[in-house]
């Protein structure tokens, strides 16, 4: 049959049957589990008294409360609360015999990080994880897809979700990319011509030259945020680019298997001639480095353009949403975000938290120090990416800009551990949402960019443009990359 | 919760929660997820909204309408992460239904899995009933599940509650690990067909 997409492949491969409400049955292939939303999942199996039923395509990892100081990882933890969901995932793996990457893990980190890294994420699945980045792993031609507690304990218990299908867009990137532009620009781009709730009720399938020239890290962070944009899943077709990561990761086939596997992998492509409910495309072309100036992550501009006016907007409720992001940033319509006081430098997340990112940091950062009075945080997505940077001799470059080198964490990305915002603090962050309150401070304001920028904002102690930072004997930076890592 | 059974009206006071993109990081603080139960999550509902510099409660709409069964939201409420806190908060403070523009999916989904009815309506005919809400505090909302439609005081609205939801509560199968349970055998077969379930690959 031709003329279907790779969702429809795998919807089609994965669905067990219809439900008596009309939803899917729908198998799960790969199920992600961290200490924040599996801990009630774990009981009201318990108290069923059902198993888990598929362990084996089970992995946990613990990532938002653990502490990111290198000394502060010492059990117990400080905080009792984190030390008993911790507690709590290590004796729920336990029991259930279920992978666990914890803390004493040389592979511990962010799920969304870890499972890609290890080779767990490949084309063709379905993934599921309570957490709604979890679109991530679509990066590999696999739907992912965010969900709630209740539909943890379902996967747990049975190894399914419930799911509606969803339509299928096509998001055509196209144009090319100057140096210091890469994949977080292009995904905060498209979020800002879609919306935040554009995507509702469709998956983003993201193609176009644009795309196809990234890297699996680039990939990785325009997937991450197909949420931002409304879009419960989001991929890309698998490709040379996908394989080549693949190839020697810890979990993925080897040798023969492998080459078996590549064919499958391709024939899940979705079809030349594929059938979309919409296609749109975004071009990118020469586009300046982009950072949000309010509170969701579809207030967006280009570096180079002014805080939009409220006429700016012809819908009533994003011209409504604006004046409450002025209000909360401290911003005017017509001011640039280029001069922007900034308190916090945060590079890290599921994001933006894996080596390429913090190559392309540390390209801005060599020979720089960090401003007085800013404080910079560089946290690794993983211990993975973390030993990885340390071998490249990139951690010497933060530490000596100024830069805390962390352990791997969500940290300031949600601040539930001791990684936060105070009162009014401005953080220029590479992480994915810049919603009031998210870095742990009421009154905290974020700035969404890439970790090249960040960099730069460090060094400035304000909002700046990247492209100033990188010589032109450097290569471009920003997790432009082609280069996978 | 846990246990089956047909939700096809819930009624009670209303409580209007105003603007569009309400994110669950505001509904339900992520500090305040660092708890291995759900049972304390209705203390932190709303938590930052609600409280002035001092910690001081004010006038949120959740103050004002204390012991409301019916939120009235804009559009693309619970918006951001996936956490199922944000709608269990809601259910333990007393919401039994949302009448709203639109939802953010997982939302919806999580809403589904707790049989909390989310139905959906025009930006008119939600303000009106937000207005109608502020003007009579005691006047009784009630959400039809079945007929979709929403009545308060002598008005009946239409409103929509998407297919899967509707049947789910009004047959009163909204538990869906029982639902699928029954199908294991299926579900095994399934996965064997799958290439790389069993072998890893
Ligand atoms: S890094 Fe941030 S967005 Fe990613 S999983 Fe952690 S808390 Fe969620």
């Amino acid at each position: 049959m031709s003329e279907r997409t790779l969702y429809d492949k795998v919807w089609e491969r994965h669905r067990v049957t219809e439900l008596p409400n009309g939803q899917d049955q729908l198998f799960v292939g790969l199920h992600l589990v961290h200490e924040v939303t599996s801990p009630q999942a774990f009981a009201m199996l318990e108290e069923r008294g059902h198993d888990v039923a598929f362990p084996d395509r089970t992995f946990a990892t613990t990532d938002h409360i653990v502490p990111t100081e290198a000394d502060g990882r010492e059990r117990p933890l400080v905080d009792d609360e984190a030390e008993t969901m911790l507690s709590a995932l290590e004796r729920n793996t336990a029991e259930n015999g279920i992978t666990f990457f914890g803390l004493d893990s040389d592979r511990q980190g962010i799920t969304h990080v870890v499972a890609p890294e290890l080779g767990l994420s490949r084309p063709g699945m379905t993934v599921a994880c309570g957490d709604s980045h979890t679109a991530t792993h679509g990066a590999f031609g696999s739907i992912g897809v965010g969900v709630g507690t209740s539909q943890i304990r379902d996967v747990l218990a049975t190894g399914c979700i419930a799911a509606d299908k969803q339509r299928v867009r096509r998001v055509e990137v196209e144009g090319e990319l100057g140096a210091g532009v890469g994949a977080k620009d292009v995904v905060l781009k498209i979020i800002g011509e879609l919306g935040v709730d554009g995507g509702v009720g469709h998956v983003y399938e993201y193609g176009g030259p644009v795309i196809e020239a990234l890297g699996m890290e680039g990939r990785l962070a325009v997937c991450n945020m197909s949420i931002e944009g409304g879009a419960r899943a989001g991929y890309v077709n698998p490709d040379e680019t996908t394989y080549e990561y693949l190839r020697g990761r810890e979990y993925a086939p080897e040798g023969e298997a492998f080459e078996e596997r590549k064919v499958y992998w391709e024939s899940l492509r979705s079809d030349d001639d594929a059938v979309y409910d919409d296609v749109v495309t975004v071009d990118v072309d020469g586009m300046d480095p982009l950072v949000t100036w309010g509170v969701d992550p579809g207030q967006v501009i280009e570096i180079s353009e002014p805080v939009p006016a409220p006429d700016a907007f012809t819908d009533r409720t994003d011209r409504e949403a604006a004046e409450r992001a002025y209000d909360h940033m401290g911003v005017e319509p017509g001011e640039s975000m280029l001069g922007y006081d900034v308190d916090v430098a945060f590079l890290g997340t599921c994001t933006n938290g894996r080596v390429s990112d913090f190559a392309a940091a540390a390209r801005v950062l060599e020979g720089r120090t960090v401003a007085d009075d800013v404080r910079a945080l560089a946290v690794p997505g993983s211990e993975t990416v973390r030993a990885e940077c340390e071998r490249r001799g990139l951690d010497e470059t933060f530490i000596e800009a100024g830069f805390e080198w962390r352990r791997a964490g969500c940290s300031m990305c949600l601040a539930m551990n001791d990684d936060a915002l105070e009162g009014e603090e401005v953080c220029a962050s590479s992480s994915n949402r810049n919603f009031v309150g998210r870095q742990g401070s009421k009154d905290g304001r974020t700035v969404l960019m890439s970790p090249g920028m960040v960099a730069a904002a460090a060094v400035a102690g304000e909002v700046a443009d990247v492209r100033k930072y990188l010589d032109d004997d450097r290569p471009a930076g920003g997790g432009v990359e082609g280069v996978a890592d | 919760m846990s246990d089956d059974h047909h939700i096809t009206e819930v009624a009670g006071t209303g409580v209007p929660i105003p603007g569009d993109d309400v994110d669950t990081d505001r509904i339900l603080p992520a500090r305040f997820m660092k708890e291995v139960t759900f049972d304390n999550m209705a203390d932190y509902l709303f938590y930052d909204a609600r409280r002035n510099d001092d910690g001081e409660l004010g006038d949120h709409p959740l103050d004002r309408f204390d012991g409301a069964n019916v939120a009235v939201a804009n559009a693309n409420f619970g918006c951001g992460s996936s956490r199922e806190h944000a709608p269990q908060a809601m259910m333990r403070w007393g919401i039994d239904g949302i009448v709203g523009e639109s939802y953010a999916e997982i939302f919806r989904d999580n809403c589904r899995s707790l049989g909390i009815p989310a139905a959906t309506a025009d930006h008119e005919t939600v303000v009106a009933l937000q207005e109608w809400i502020e003007a009579n505090p005691d006047g009784e909302v009630e959400i039809d599940v079945a007929a979709e439609t929403v009545t308060y005081g002598d008005t009946t609205v239409d409103v929509a509650i998407d297919d899967a939801m509707q049947e789910a509560l009004v047959d009163g199968i909204w538990d869906t690990t029982t639902l699928m349970y029954a199908n294991m055998s299926k579900v095994e077969r399934t996965a064997a067909d799958l290439p790389y379930v069993g072998s890893d690959g």
